[in-house]
């Protein structure tokens, strides 16, 4: 009975009873979600345009990250860091492009997929070798980042959003916004929509797939980038950050694979029910819920619409 | 190889059907075997005795369980999965667990009943499959790697209580012999991990030889026509899982009791699923052979990377990170030259030399 109350009343009379704290706790989930949702985003660039599910992203964001930390260690100006960092996300596209994509070109879906877990592991090894394996603080006020806070006064208690947090969502919000226009309207973006509908008839026009395919990873290198300063500026950044990132996965899940919309929506709701889980229910459970919620929120889904909110529908043919 | 089948005619389908169809194999499966005994026995020499023993061959004989077993499910049934260090955490508690209720039955049956449960638990963990496949199954998969590690972390009863929240083993004897515990018998703990390897690849080799395992990879090829010429998918589809998650139990049970002896969460976390899985994939998709070599080969290389680093004078934390890339480099170089893995370059080099030196 106790349990049963603990299940289905409490979490609601604490929700009501406190409405700051609430308010609080739905803001610090919208921000973890805009996180998942930027990762998902590198995740769906990259499966449109190329069918390949990259594994490698969520390493991907911390590798950006910390080449840029590793740089700015260096002596570098803070924003020549992020430059020479955006350039380093380059020539990783182009030789992930040369070097895995372009010879496994053809192959079944499932090689792709265990080549970017390859990549995976190559990143991780590089990436400690070369800047340590040790968590590092991420610029913040060295790249014009805001600290400090707002203060709300609300129904008898205040909520605190860190500037921050404010200005990651609006550079996501910019980010997501640039890539939209920059699919919509410009010539490689058309050709992107063209190459991700059917590598074939793309190729037979005359657009180039191996190009396409380097825009496609820096575009998804650049996203990386992003999303690590601002988890960096959150917390450290470290490799830890990549098991994070598989988060990523339940979000595409709730999205569908194929939607950049989903995307986001799926991260803000993955991102807002682990929190809002986590603190009003996840006492009963011991804590730490937070770890596994979005999976088996994504495994239910799946149950009943394996394409996801957004996804296009999954037709099968013998 | 140095040798031909000429001559070896197959007079029945039960001679046909045999796992070791010519005779130079079944002696060299003999030879293999006498090997296996000699070397515990005689020792291994120029190497530390226990070292060998503990940092080597039992480990890879316990991961190559691991591997035939998530090769059933990957290779086999086309089904994927990131949760196979979860499974093996199923099997060491289930093991644990056991063993604290029934101290006086024997330790090697409680090693099978653990795997059972494992099963169990996967055969939950695979429902989603019914509905889903490829990367949607990974997402599944990986649900139950995070939900099996947080349990196992959070829930005290599983891990007895005990103040370091790790698996404590107790000590358990076989004829007398401590085969589990602080005091246990090297020699011993191989033959065991021997015996479960021998007994376990052989009921994987007959079972897809079989009519599950045809079924298997029936619904790994297409899983739709297979479903239409009558292969029920639930049934073919829970049992890959039952059956993989049984071996990736007992592996767990035996990796956690006669190797490790004490273990924590971290021991089956993801990334130790990731290792699993590139056994599998080095070693060759869809192919008991490749088990084994997958499994040695994923084990033994960065021991070995790392002890001729060391002759260098390279420190032990650099070695670690190149025996990641090294290990990323070589599963692309893999998947790009030979997508079929170590078993396949093994046969074809087999082939190869048993045309030699003729071209064709």
């Amino acid at each position: 009975m106790e349990l049963l109350y603990g299940i289905f009343i409490d979490p609601w009379i604490q929700m009501v009873s406190l409405p700051d704290f609430f308010v609080q706790v739905l803001w610090e989930g919208f921000v973890s979600g805009v996180l998942y949702s930027l990762i998902a985003l590198g995740f769906v660039l990259i499966f449109k345009a190329s069918g390949v599910f990259n594994f490698a992203q969520g390493i991907m964001v911390v590798f950006a990250a910390l080449a840029m930390v590793g740089i700015y260690e260096l002596g570098v100006p803070g924003w020549l860091s992020v430059i020479i960092a955006l350039g380093i996300m380059y020539a990783l596209a182009f030789s992930v492009e040369r070097f895995v994509m372009r010879p496994l070109v053809g192959q079944d879906d499932i090689i792709l997929f265990m080549a970017t877990i390859g990549l995976t592991f190559i990143l991780i090894g590089g990436g400690q070798a070369i800047f340590g394996g040790e968590p590092k603080a991420m610029l913040t006020s060295e790249i014009g980042l805001p600290s400090g806070d707002y203060v709300w006064e609300m129904g008898g208690g205040i909520v605190i959003f860190q500037k921050l947090d404010i200005a990651a969502t609006v550079i996501a919000g910019a980010l997501i916004a640039g890539l939209a226009f920059f699919f919509s309207y410009t010539k490689i973006g058309r050709a992107l929509r063209a190459v991700a509908d059917d590598h074939q008839a793309a190729v037979s026009v005359g657009i180039g797939l191996n190009q396409i395919w380097v825009v496609v990873w820096f575009a998804a290198g650049i996203v990386a980038l992003v999303t690590g300063i601002m988890w960096g500026a959150k917390s450290d950044v470290s490799f830890a950050l990549q098991i994070v990132a598989l988060k990523a996965l339940p979000v595409l899940v709730l999205g569908g694979f194929t939607s950049i919309p989903g995307a986001i929506v799926g991260g803000l709701i993955i991102g807002i029910g682990e929190k809002v889980f986590e603190i009003y229910w996840g006492g009963l459970m011991g804590g730490g819920v937070e770890s596994w919620f979005a999976f088996i929120i994504a495994l239910i889904f799946l149950l009943f619409r394996p394409q996801g909110l957004f996804g296009d529908k999954i037709i099968e043919r013998v | 190889m140095f040798y031909r089948e000429a001559g070896q005619y197959k007079t029945s389908y039960a001679k046909d059907l045999q796992a070791f169809p010519i005779k130079q194999d079944k002696i060299g499966m003999f030879i293999w075997g006498i090997l296996a005994v000699v070397v515990a026995v005689i020792g291994i020499p120029g190497l530390g005795y226990d070292f060998a023993m503990k940092a080597i061959i039992i480990p890879t004989l316990i991961f190559t369980i691991t591997a035939l077993g998530l090769n059933i499910l990957v290779g086999f049934a086309g089904q994927i999965s990131l949760g196979t260090g979860a499974f093996m955490g199923v099997g060491a508690y289930a093991c644990l667990k056991l063993t604290t209720f029934f101290p006086d039955v024997n330790i090697l049956i409680h090693f099978v009943l653990s795997g059972f449960v494992a099963a169990v638990i996967g055969m939950f963990f695979g429902l989603p499959s019914l509905r889903i496949k490829g990367f949607y199954l990974v997402v599944a998969t990986l649900g139950a790697q995070f939900f099996l590690e947080w349990a196992f972390g959070r829930i005290p009863w599983l891990y007895n209580f005990a103040d370091s929240g790790a698996i404590e083993v107790p000590t358990r004897t076989l004829f007398g012999v401590p085969i589990t515990g602080a005091s246990a018998d090297v020699t011993w703990q191989y033959f065991i991990v021997l015996f479960f390897l021998a007994g376990m690849t052989w009921i994987a080799s007959n079972l897809i030889r079989g009519r599950i395992g045809r079924s298997w990879m029936m619904i790994r090829d297409m899983d739709i026509a297979a479903e239409l010429i009558g292969v029920r998918p639930l049934w073919t589809k829970l049992s890959a899982f039952a059956v993989s998650s049984f071996y990736c139990g007992v592996s767990g049970a035996l990796m956690v009791f006669i190797w490790l002896g004490a273990a924590e969460v971290e021991s089956f976390d993801i990334n130790h699923s990731f290792l699993y899985l590139f056994m599998v994939i080095i070693g060759g998709l869809g192919s008991i052979t490749g088990s084994f070599m997958g499994a040695a080969f994923i084990w033994i290389f960065p021991i070995l990377l790392k002890e001729v680093g060391k002759s260098f004078g390279y420190n032990a934390t650099l070695m670690e990170n190149i025996s990641l890339v090294a290990i990323g480099v070589m599963i692309v170089i893999i998947l790009i030259k030979e997508p079929h893995g170590l078993a396949r370059l093994w046969q074809i080099s087999k082939q190869k030399l048993r045309l030699w030196p003729f071209p064709h």
